[in-house]
């Protein structure tokens, strides 16, 4: 055990540090969850990339800097400190892009990771449909194979930052006797291709965060099927695997809300003096966030040494998304009566950022796999518990 | 940046579980839980031969010298197994504030070495216990008196005897006269060993509690696995499943607090008061939700003196206020966290 950076990591820490100083806009970006601030969001992205650190983890050629995962935590730290805007592509660059360094073809690999490192491609998830949530491999929606093109006919839901989004990335049924997690393919399509349809769905904060998709007779070439025909199940299970892991949330930004949280008890407790209560709903956050980022580096260390990440990262997950809700809900109640207010109002605190999050962190239990089905995979992977 | 083990300390680790999964058997605690002093004179013997007693002691002295971090293995060792506590205080907390002495204090090496052959007991008094686990055992007695260090035979104090919830525990409220005689070092010099000490016997009781959590889990995932109802193991059922992978979190998430806490007191780290701190409050919070589960997760049998949950979770009962209770740890936290200028935030994982 040694708890020292090395130089190297230390010069690259201070390069990001630098970089982002000069080029973090002065003003926050707009909402991405508005055609105007996803542009604005994207023109980000595309700039990070000119400068290698869209994707510090991928190779050279990608356009990232081949990071190791102790440099990309180090990326992270940085970023969150910062305060640069929120990232935008997570689909693509986070679930896609590892999928297709696994299970692509050279050709697509060729064809679509530089894309998705820049942004150029933003890209939306398509797993959920009406009847298939939780229970995924209930899905529906079928890809029936014509000639060298599939043909897509169904509809998916849930599909984050769809409006906006070029690209879906899912799971469709190409053989139609199959059941569940049988004959199922992971295929990539076009959203402005012919047949499909976004119908955007208002989210909790009021804006169209996310859509549902309607496909009729939409075709896509055979190219855009990763993986073998009827193998998606495996290829869709990595990538969740990727999602619920470290990657999708880093433990930096906890460590960010904690220290916004840190800051708001401070003048709490200068305004209306220390409250026990309170004081210890923080003290639990920060305890949460530095667990989940030793934990990190912990993890990070013995992947370094071959171990594998497995059902592991399910604890992650409920980590994460129930210390978002915790810290949320301790803001808010130190906000009292000021909680409620929405951004732009004329008594805003914090420009109502703390709202923003509360409602977001009402997400984090039901997204990238409801904490009842982390719950289950821990007890049945890790404890082995007979399933029900 | 390795936040990792070596293979040697984690075969180590191995070999000891191993040692004390034949040795100190839960029939073995039982019998121990029924003896007069709480003790097993055949354990200890078995302890001391296996040269466990002199892992901390100096090479200089006759022992390993191991540090912290491999403590922080060992001690979850000695928890999963309820080993009762004067081999840890002997062989970790005391060993640790003996090493921390100047050379000039005569009984420093002498003490050593007859721990390192496992030939004398400590106690250790620290005024944030205010009863004093195993005096009524005790060869020698470490007492901290307004910062100043003194050795005191058992002869040299009253102490009176509480029984514990944990049968293998004896507690006692101790006075004694100091005198020049019994002072070993002064209280400007025992400020820092005091400290030191403190962090240390808050970390071996984070150790064992994760360790007893760890032994809760394992015999309330065994118990789930064989009970049948409604024609099914119990462990089958997504409520039962649920209480047990909230036991799984808190241990895995607060395994790396244990860690950080264990290296920055071993670097003499400036800020070890708030990892161990953290490390303790997680930890010891690891071992009641895994006893608070545990107990329903046996249904009635949990209940009941017959099956062995309730020797681990009344250790980890026990040892939950031990060396600073929740209050005190969480003032430590918020003395760091709340100051002016305080280091948190995502730079300052590991202080930089």
């Amino acid at each position: 055990m040694q708890l020292k950076f090395t130089e190297k990591q230390k010069a690259f820490r201070q390069e990001v540090q630098e970089w982002l100083a000069h080029n973090v806009p002065k003003q926050p970006l707009k909402s991405y969850d508005t055609r105007e601030g996803f542009e604005e969001h994207r023109l980000w992205e595309a700039k990070l990339y000119e400068s290698r650190l869209s994707m510090v983890m991928w190779p050279e050629h990608l356009g990232g800097r081949g990071c190791d995962l102790i440099e990309w935590l180090i990326f992270e730290e940085e970023y969150y400190s910062a305060g640069a805007p929120m990232r935008v592509n997570h689909n693509g660059q986070l679930l896609l892009g590892p999928t297709l360094m696994e299970f692509g073809t050279e050709e697509q690999k060729k064809h679509f990771l530089p894309r998705i490192a820049s942004s150029e491609d933003m890209w939306a998830q398509g797993w959920s449909e009406p009847d298939a949530g939780s229970d995924m491999a209930a899905i529906r929606s079928r890809a029936t194979p014509d000639g060298d093109e599939f043909v897509i006919n169904g509809q998916k839901t849930w599909s984050t930052r769809a409006i906006y989004a070029d690209w879906l990335f899912g799971l469709f049924r190409t053989d139609p006797e199959s059941k569940r997690h049988h004959g199922l393919s992971y295929m990539m399509v076009p959203l402005n291709a012919p047949g499909v349809t976004v119908r955007p769905i208002k989210a909790l904060n009021g804006k169209e965060a996310f859509a549902e998709v309607f496909f009729d007779d939409v075709r896509i070439p055979a190219f855009n099927c990763i993986g073998e025909v009827g193998q998606g199940w495996a290829v869709a299970m990595a990538t969740a695997g990727f999602e619920r892991g470290l990657l999708l949330r880093s433990p930096a930004r906890f460590q960010s809300t904690v220290k916004r949280l840190v800051d708001l008890y401070r003048k709490y407790a200068a305004e209306h003096g220390e409250n026990g209560r309170l004081r210890d709903a923080v003290i639990d956050c920060w305890m949460g966030a530095e667990a989940y980022a030793h934990s990190a580096y912990h993890t990070v260390g013995l992947t370094s040494k071959g171990a594998k990440i497995g059902a592991e990262s399910s604890i992650n997950k409920i980590i994460w998304s129930e210390l978002d809700l915790k810290m949320h809900e301790a803001a808010m109640e130190m906000l009292g009566a000021y909680a409620e207010l929405q951004p732009g109002s004329p008594d805003v605190v914090e420009d109502g950022n703390w709202l923003e999050g509360f409602l977001f962190a009402q997400a984090g239990p039901i997204y990238a796999g409801t904490n009842e089905i982390q719950r289950n995979i821990i007890a049945e992977r890790m404890l082995e518990l007979p399933r029900g | 940046m390795d936040f990792t083990f070596t293979e040697d300390q984690l075969a180590f680790k191995e070999a000891i579980s191993r040692f004390l999964m034949t040795e100190a058997p839960p029939e073995m605690l039982r019998e121990i839980w029924e003896t007069e002093a709480g003790r097993s004179p055949e354990l200890h013997r078995s302890i001391a031969a296996q040269g466990l007693t002199a892992l901390s002691v100096p090479e200089e002295q006759g022992g390993l010298g191991m540090d912290d971090i491999a403590w922080s293995l060992l001690t979850q060792e000695l928890g999963y197994y309820a080993i009762p506590d004067s081999m840890v205080d002997t062989a970790y907390v005391a060993t640790g504030l003996l090493s921390a002495l100047p050379a000039t204090v005569a009984a420093r090496n002498d003490v050593l070495s007859q721990v390192a052959e496992g030939n004398m007991r400590i106690a250790v008094a620290h005024s944030i216990n205010p009863l004093v686990a195993d005096v009524h055992l005790a060869d020698t007695i470490i007492v901290e008196h307004q910062g100043e260090v003194h050795f005191l035979s058992r002869e040299q104090l009253e102490y009176d005897s509480n029984s514990s919830i944990d049968s293998s525990r004896r507690l006692s409220k101790i006075s004694f006269t100091p005198s020049a005689s019994t002072q070993v070092v002064d209280a400007q010099a025992g400020a820092a060993i005091w400290n030191e000490t403190l962090n240390r016997g808050a970390l071996s009781v984070a150790g064992q509690s994760l360790g007893l959590a760890q032994r809760m889990l394992d015999l309330s995932v065994d118990y789930a696995v064989q009970r049948k109802q409604f024609g099914k193991p119990i462990g089958s059922f997504q409520a039962v499943k649920h209480k047990l992978a909230d036991v799984v979190s808190g241990i895995e998430f607060a395994k790396p607090a244990l860690y950080r806490a264990a290296y920055a007191l071993a670097q003499g780290d400036a800020r070890a008061d708030l990892y161990v701190s953290h490390a303790k409050l997680a930890c010891c919070e690891a071992a009641l939700v895994a006893a608070r589960h545990g107990i329903q997760v046996h249904g009635a049998m949990g209940y009941t003196w017959e099956a062995d949950l309730q020797m681990f979770m009344k250790r980890a009962w026990a040892l939950n206020a031990s060396w600073g209770t929740r209050e005190f740890h969480r003032q430590r936290i918020a003395k760091d966290i709340f100051a002016d200028g305080a280091a948190v935030g995502p730079r300052y994982t590991f202080g930089e």
